[in-house]
């Protein structure tokens, strides 16, 4: 482990869907225990980049994780190493009970004294699923969901925890709950890498920032800069 | 004998093999959205393996006992099966996994017909007498007969889906598998490898097909290499009717398609006799005084009722009985 290098390195990522260059030679970093978001509007290519990240995509460039190539391993390998993605719109198996899919959370981990203690720990932190624990997440409300999207990823006791839009189609009561949670997670030591439209809210949380437009990244400075920026503020902030 | 009943029994009966068969179409297409035309062609491997080990070990002088040579063929199919199911996702459907959706559906047919032809030459285009090694006893019950075989049929049916339903939702590769199910991506990004839950779902889908082959060559007594056309086609139709992708449909779907097609047969041969209908009797007065019966359709036409039921699903609950999705709120 390279403690002293960044956990996460990106270099010049190229994603195309076919034809269609979605992410045009993308280059960032993350260091261990850093919360750094990426905001950018709807279709910058955000998405894309994490898809890529976590290989659902093929791409071109250099991805290391933890000074390791990321490029020639398959998704299912990623989160053994410790890096998990919370998907765009959630992604928690309707059909599976909340208990079910945090199960799912720690599928790859064997300790099950472990498994249990982290359960009941994710419980405190999010309560409501523990009253729901037996039923189907289908049921529950999208903040819920995206709770519980978060709790799953937790089970998998993450270094690097990509989260993608968690604010999406949620009522403002609910985001702030849900960042209260990204609060904590990040001051227990987990690296984050956060992605927003919601620039404002990203901001609040991550220590840097990266502004992405069309699939290339334009800016960045730290989160106090980011938010005195005129550009940002204009384009982003809604001033 | 009471028709009713005894058309319950031995709808039971084989509505349990279509629900086995059934679990392993709804198990692919559940996990690939594939409908397997194979899987057919795997139950009659399944009973040609059988065929084969059990004629080879029930010599004359055998010594054997009945139910042990039986036990023997099924131990054969079911791994003879699991292989065939392997090697049809390994070989022909995981590299068109990511093919327009026509590519692999094609290809399951051109498999069936390979299937098919692999077993005219290694057990020639003869229907084969399956051996009937073991004492079948007639018990009656309310005026109709049941036989050993059919309850024997009907338990092992009952505890293998008892025990798929508990691997599946309470192991923890089963919950992946119904992941997986539900979202690849998602599945992969916990760390599932879904080429190993695709194959593992294609060899439990075989493995229910062997134990079905050979429930069918016991109890019609017969296999054929074209056994599994049939067979295949009134299966996927049950899935179908369950709600294809749902356990628990596949299962109530084998066991109601059973029990249509036997009451239907059972019932079909009285409701068309003209003679018994108020005007058509009249209309044909002269052939009812001399025979007095006029049957448009006799029990041979019971194949019928599978795909008037896959029709009626399809247009009037193409989800099926038990086939809703659970909706992912916003
Ligand atoms: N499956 C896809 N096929 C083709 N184009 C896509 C696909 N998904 C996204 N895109 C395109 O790629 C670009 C980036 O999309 P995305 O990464 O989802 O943006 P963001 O997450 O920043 O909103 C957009 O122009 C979008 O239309
Ligand atoms: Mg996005």
């Amino acid at each position: 482990m390279s403690a002293a290098g960044p956990i996460l390195e990106v270099r010049d990522l190229h994603v195309a869907y076919g034809g269609i260059v979605a992410v045009k030679g993308v280059s960032f970093e993350v260091a261990n225990g850093e919360t750094v978001c990426l905001i950018g509007a709807n279709g910058a290519g955000k998405t894309t980049t994490l898809k890529a990240l976590t290989r659902l995509l093929p791409a071109r460039g250099t991805l290391h994780y933890d000074g390791q190539s990321l490029l020639q391993r398959p998704p299912h390998e990623l989160i053994g190493a410790g890096m998990t993605l919370v998907p765009e719109g959630r992604g928690v198996f309707a059909r599976l009970t909340v208990a079910e899919n945090l199960n799912m959370g720690a599928y790859c981990r064997r300790d099950k004294v472990g498994i249990t203690v982290d359960r009941e720990r994710i419980f405190g932190l999010l309560p409501r699923l523990k009253e729901r624990a037996k039923q189907v997440a289908g049921t529950l409300s999208g903040g819920e969901q995206q709770m519980l999207a978060i709790g799953r990823a937790l089970m998998s006791r993450p270094r690097l925890l990509l989260l993608d839009e968690p604010s999406m189609g949620l009522a403002p009561m609910m985001v702030q709950k849900v960042f209260e949670v990204i609060r904590s997670v990040a001051a227990q030591g987990v690296t984050i890498l956060l992605v927003e439209q919601n620039a404002r809210l990203a901001l609040s949380v991550a220590a840097r920032g990266y502004v992405m437009e069309s699939g290339r990244i334009t800016l960045t400075d730290a989160a106090p800069a980011l938010l005195a920026n005129p550009k940002v503020r204009e384009a982003y902030l809604g001033e | 004998m009471d028709i009713f009943i005894q058309q319950i029994i031995n709808g039971l009966t084989t509505g349990s093999v279509y629900a086995l068969v059934a679990l392993g179409y709804t198990m692919v297409y559940g996990i690939i959205q594939l409908i397997n035309f194979a899987h057919g062609e795997v139950v009659m491997i399944g009973a040609m393996v059988a065929f084969s080990v059990i004629t080879a070990l029930a010599g004359t002088a055998s010594p054997l006992p009945p139910a042990v040579i039986l036990l023997a063929g099924v131990a054969a199919a079911i791994p003879a099966c699991m292989a065939i199911g392997y090697l049809l996702e390994r070989i022909a459907y995981r590299p068109l996994r990511h093919a327009p959706r026509l590519a692999p559906l094609i290809t399951a047919i051109g498999m069936s017909i390979i299937l098919q032809h692999l077993a005219l030459l290694v057990w020639s285009r003869n229907p084969l007498a399956f051996p009937q090694i073991i004492d079948n006893p007639v018990f009656s019950i309310g005026g109709a007969a049941i036989t050993g075989v059919q309850i024997a049929i009907i338990l092992l049916s009952v505890a293998l889906m008892a025990m798929l339903t508990w691997f599946v939702y309470r192991t923890r590769f089963g919950i992946a598998i119904r992941a997986t199910a539900e979202n690849v991506h998602v599945a992969s990004l916990m760390g599932v490898d879904a080429n190993r839950v695709i194959a593992a779902t294609f060899i439990i889908a075989a493995a229910l097909a062997a134990v079905a082959g050979v429930m069918v060559g016991t109890y019609y007594g017969i296999t054929h290499y074209t056994m599994g056309f049939m067979l295949g086609l009134k299966a996927f139709s049950a899935a179908v009717l369950g709600g294809i992708g749902n356990l628990a449909g596949a299962m109530l779907g084998g066991i109601l398609l059973g029990l249509v097609e036997a009451l239907g047969a059972g019932y079909i041969g009285e409701l068309t006799d003209m003679c018994k209908w108020p005007l058509m009797n009249q209309v044909f007065a002269e052939r009812c005084a001399a025979d007095g019966h006029l049957v448009l359709m006799g029990s041979n036409y019971q194949d019928v009722f599978a795909f008037l039921v896959l029709i009626a699903v399809l247009v009037f609950r193409p989800s099926g009985l038990l086939g809703e999705r659970v909706a992912e709120r916003a």
